[in-house]
């Protein structure tokens, strides 16, 4: 079962329970199983979530949610507001030693993504702060663990200390420290290999290489898919090494990334990044409320909105507008739009933010391929300047030069043809509707 | 046969070292839940409401899906009605019974599909850091020391230093390996490993993969691609497109193995990383859901630390019992 956004969880199962007037506290009862099954499912740990609904519950039943005339919505406010709360607030800061090099010591189960998001944090703090950090390969187990450290340096121009892997990881963390001083690297970070918690020699290693080297940061690496144990895991790490932060990574992904949620509530460390994609930027500071949102299943709609700020250029914005009301939007005009849209990501990433847009009518299932641009770019592309400002020419044998220039079938030069007047038509009737106030929805052919 | 007879003639039949091996692996996944359970039996006098809403949260704990879960929970309360069990020892049976079946669906034994003669073309497919290359070096060893003759397809031209990773496998296992640069495409990779397989007479070739995310869709249709390339190649190929899962997953796995499933037909899964603590219980919901069968474990960094998936031990690992029960 795909997952249901818990408000529209909530708003079905109130459904039931109206028609009794008022909603009393067993109804919040029956609304509190809905939210610990989207905990759960979102892979909260349960233990964390029976606290949580303890929380709400209380919140709830004093009169906050009973009184209000939409309780539905009063709940996930309410379990919104104490989930953000209980992720923390935001602080992506790597700590700064007064005595350089700071070193940073990365630490995590085996796959969690140490050496990737060593690099990334590595060059975010060059890109950010202007850093000069060094990387140290500390994996001597894993095979090929080294290079891989190395090829991430020679693709960031960034220096790589290595002494193979016959050389103790305690030793390796020295002299890395020592090279940084001699550089001077005001940031030195140390990739260890993956281990289990519960591993006591490979453990006992990473003690020995916190008191050598005596880190300022102890960094917990955590994949946002972990589930249950991701409790286990973080509690065992930050017991036998004392960790000062957790990054998540792989959130690019579909997880709902509960797992975020329980290691707060557990370790009470606060979480420090987040890596979203393979690329070496993609590393973000933490979000308590979009992480809450998140974990809801109610999209991710803040980043969405910061990435079209980014991206979208104000002034094109506003002549498009223009064009929308006097209705003398062309296919150029479409083009440009398009390249707007695509300069914001992978058009699922996107669409994967927006609350509810897994089970949007038509969108269900659909996979929003970038390739599908392209094509639409294409036929576009092969039109003259005169076809683009004045479609309603294209004629048979044009349509025909146009599906062979741009090597697609007719039926798709047709469908847009079609699906770009349909959209001129809604703008018609958008432009009448609000005199250009807002800008609409508008729909993409290719959605 | 009751689930009790069967473990205990695994335990004391001929795969004994394999057995051993399987349960000092799951040495800390059991340890753990014979004190949960036990611990719940012992505590509760009548089976009721309470009984199993902790039973609940132990198999979500293991990360069974909740779904699933309130599945079984359902049918139990059933067994429990029908057959008038008050005694919470009586249930405990019922329990392991239920999951062990549904492990143990008809038709599909959890062997690996290798053919007897011809080439067999087995594809491996995950998400990131599963351990997709580490079970290729395990299972290449393996193959190997049963006296096939294995080649290697490096397709994961996209991670850096994974083309080295795997042959360091590669030396390890003394099996012969593929490569491009970095950043080839994988469907050429896996296109002239497959020649050189068939060139060489080789009995089964082993495709990596490099890991991806299942909502990327172009990488996604990549993978497609590889297999569209086998399946052109090698009539009846792949013979398995096995899913690394790590056991350390949440409710992401489903997701994975429904979205890998639609992309590549996956035939089995591997669970890796089952010597921490994490009881990988995703796998009894993704049997359940979309029946798909655990064939392989892997228990460990060591080469020989990849053994065959057995339904019952692994829920013995879940719900394991003192040895004094074992003989009832």
């Amino acid at each position: 079962m795909a997952f249901e956004g818990l408000a529209d969880r909530l708003q079905s199962t109130l459904q039931k329970i109206r028609g009794k007037g008022k909603v009393e506290e067993a109804d919040v009862k029956v609304m509190m199983r809905e939210v610990r099954l989207a905990l759960l499912e979102a892979d909260v740990n349960f233990k964390v979530v029976k606290d949580f609904i303890k929380k709400v519950s209380e919140r709830a039943v004093g009169q906050e949610v009973l009184k209000s005339l939409t309780p539905g919505q009063q709940v996930v406010k309410v379990v919104n507001e104490e989930l953000t709360a209980l992720l923390g607030g935001e602080q992506s800061k790597i700590a700064v030693s007064s005595r350089p090099p700071t070193v940073v010591m990365m630490v995590g189960l085996q796959g969690a993504g140490k050496t990737t998001t060593s690099g990334k944090l590595a060059n975010h703090l060059r890109k950010k702060q202007n850093k000069k950090p060094l990387m140290a390969a500390a994996d001597i187990y894993r095979p090929a663990a080294i290079k891989q450290l190395e090829t991430l340096g020679k693709q960031l121009d960034m220096p790589v200390f290595s002494l193979g892997d016959q050389i103790s990881p305690v030793e390796i963390a020295k002299q890395a420290v020592q090279k940084a001083k001699e550089d001077h690297n005001d940031y030195v970070f140390i990739d260890t290999a993956g281990r289990l918690h519960i591993d006591e020699n490979l453990m006992g290693e990473l003690k020995q290489v916190k008191e050598a080297v005596k880190p300022d940061e102890i960094l917990l690496v955590v994949d946002s898919m972990t589930g249950q144990d991701a409790v286990n895991v973080a509690e065992s790490f930050n017991e036998q090494l004392g960790l000062t932060g957790v990054i998540l990574t792989k959130l690019d992904g579909d997880t709902r990334g509960g797992a975020a949620l329980s290691i707060k509530a557990v370790t009470g460390l606060p979480i420090k990044f987040v890596g979203l994609g393979e690329k070496m930027d993609a590393i973000e500071p933490f979000h308590p409320d979009r992480m809450a949102s998140r974990i809801l299943g109610m999209g991710d709609v803040l980043t969405l909105i910061e990435k079209a700020q980014v991206t979208v250029d104000d002034e094109k914005a506003k002549e498009l507008q223009k064009k929308m009301r006097d209705m003398s939007f062309t296919f150029d005009d479409f083009l440009e739009q398009m390249g707007q849209v695509k300069k914001m990501g992978p058009l699922d990433e996107i669409l994967g933010m927006l609350p509810g847009a897994n089970k949007m009518k038509g969108l269900k299932n659909v996979q929003i391929d970038d390739k599908q641009i392209s094509h639409v770019e294409a036929i576009i592309q092969s039109m003259t300047k005169y076809e683009r400002e004045q479609p309603e020419v294209i004629n048979a044998s044009r349509k025909k030069r146009i599906a062979k220039g741009s090597g697609r079938p007719i039926q798709e030069v047709n469908r847009l043809l079609k699906q770009f007047e349909d959209m001129k038509k809604m703008m018609k009737q958008m432009s009448g509707m609000m005199k250009g106030k807002k800008k609409g929805g508008m729909k993409f052919p290719f959605m | 046969m009751s689930f009790f007879k069967r473990i205990k003639d695994k335990l004391t039949g001929q795969s004994e070292a394999v057995s051993e091996k399987f349960r000092t692996g799951l040495e800390k996944t059991r340890t753990s839940f014979t004190s949960k359970v036990n611990d719940l039996v012992k505590r509760y006098r009548k089976v009721d409401e309470d009984f199993f809403e902790e039973l609940e949260e132990i198999m979500i704990s293991a990360d069974v899906g909740v779904h699933t879960v309130l599945d079984i929970i359902d049918e139990l309360k059933d067994v429990a009605r029908t057959r008038n069990i008050q005694d919470p020892a009586e249930l405990k049976s019922a329990i392991s019974e239920k999951l062990a079946q549904m492990l143990h669906k008809e038709g599909n034994d959890g062997s690996l599909n290798i053919q007897s003669s011809g080439m067999t073309v087995i594809l491996f497919v995950g998400v990131n850091g599963v351990g997709k290359t580490t079970t290729i070096g395990k299972l290449a060893h393996q193959l190997k020391n049963d006296g096939k003759s294995v080649l290697l397809a490096a397709g994961d031209t996209f991670r850096a230093g994974a083309i080295d990773q795997l042959e360091v496998w590669g030396q390890r296992a003394d099996v012969d390996v593929i490569k491009h640069q970095e950043g080839a495409d994988p469907a050429a990779v896996v296109y002239d490993s497959i020649k050189a397989a068939k060139a060489r007479g080789v009995d089964v070739l082993l495709c990596d993969t490099a890991g991806r995310l299942q909502n990327k869709v172009n990488l996604m249709n990549e993978l497609e691609k590889v297999k569209r390339v086998i399946q052109r190649e090698v009539p009846g190929a792949p013979h398995e497109v096995l899913l690394v899962v790590d056991a350390t997953t949440g409710q992401n796995a489903m997701n994975q193995a429904k979205t890998f499933g639609q992309s590549t037909d996956v035939t089995g899964l591997v669970l890796t990383k089952l010597d921490g603590t994490a009881k990988g219980g995703i796998v009894l919901a993704i049997r359940h859901e979309l029946d798909i069968p655990v064939k392989l474990v892997g228990l460990g960094e060591k080469i020989d630390d990849l053994q065959p998936f057995d339904p019952d031990q692994f829920v013995y690992g879940l719900f394991s019992f003192n040895e004094d029960e074992e003989q009832n």
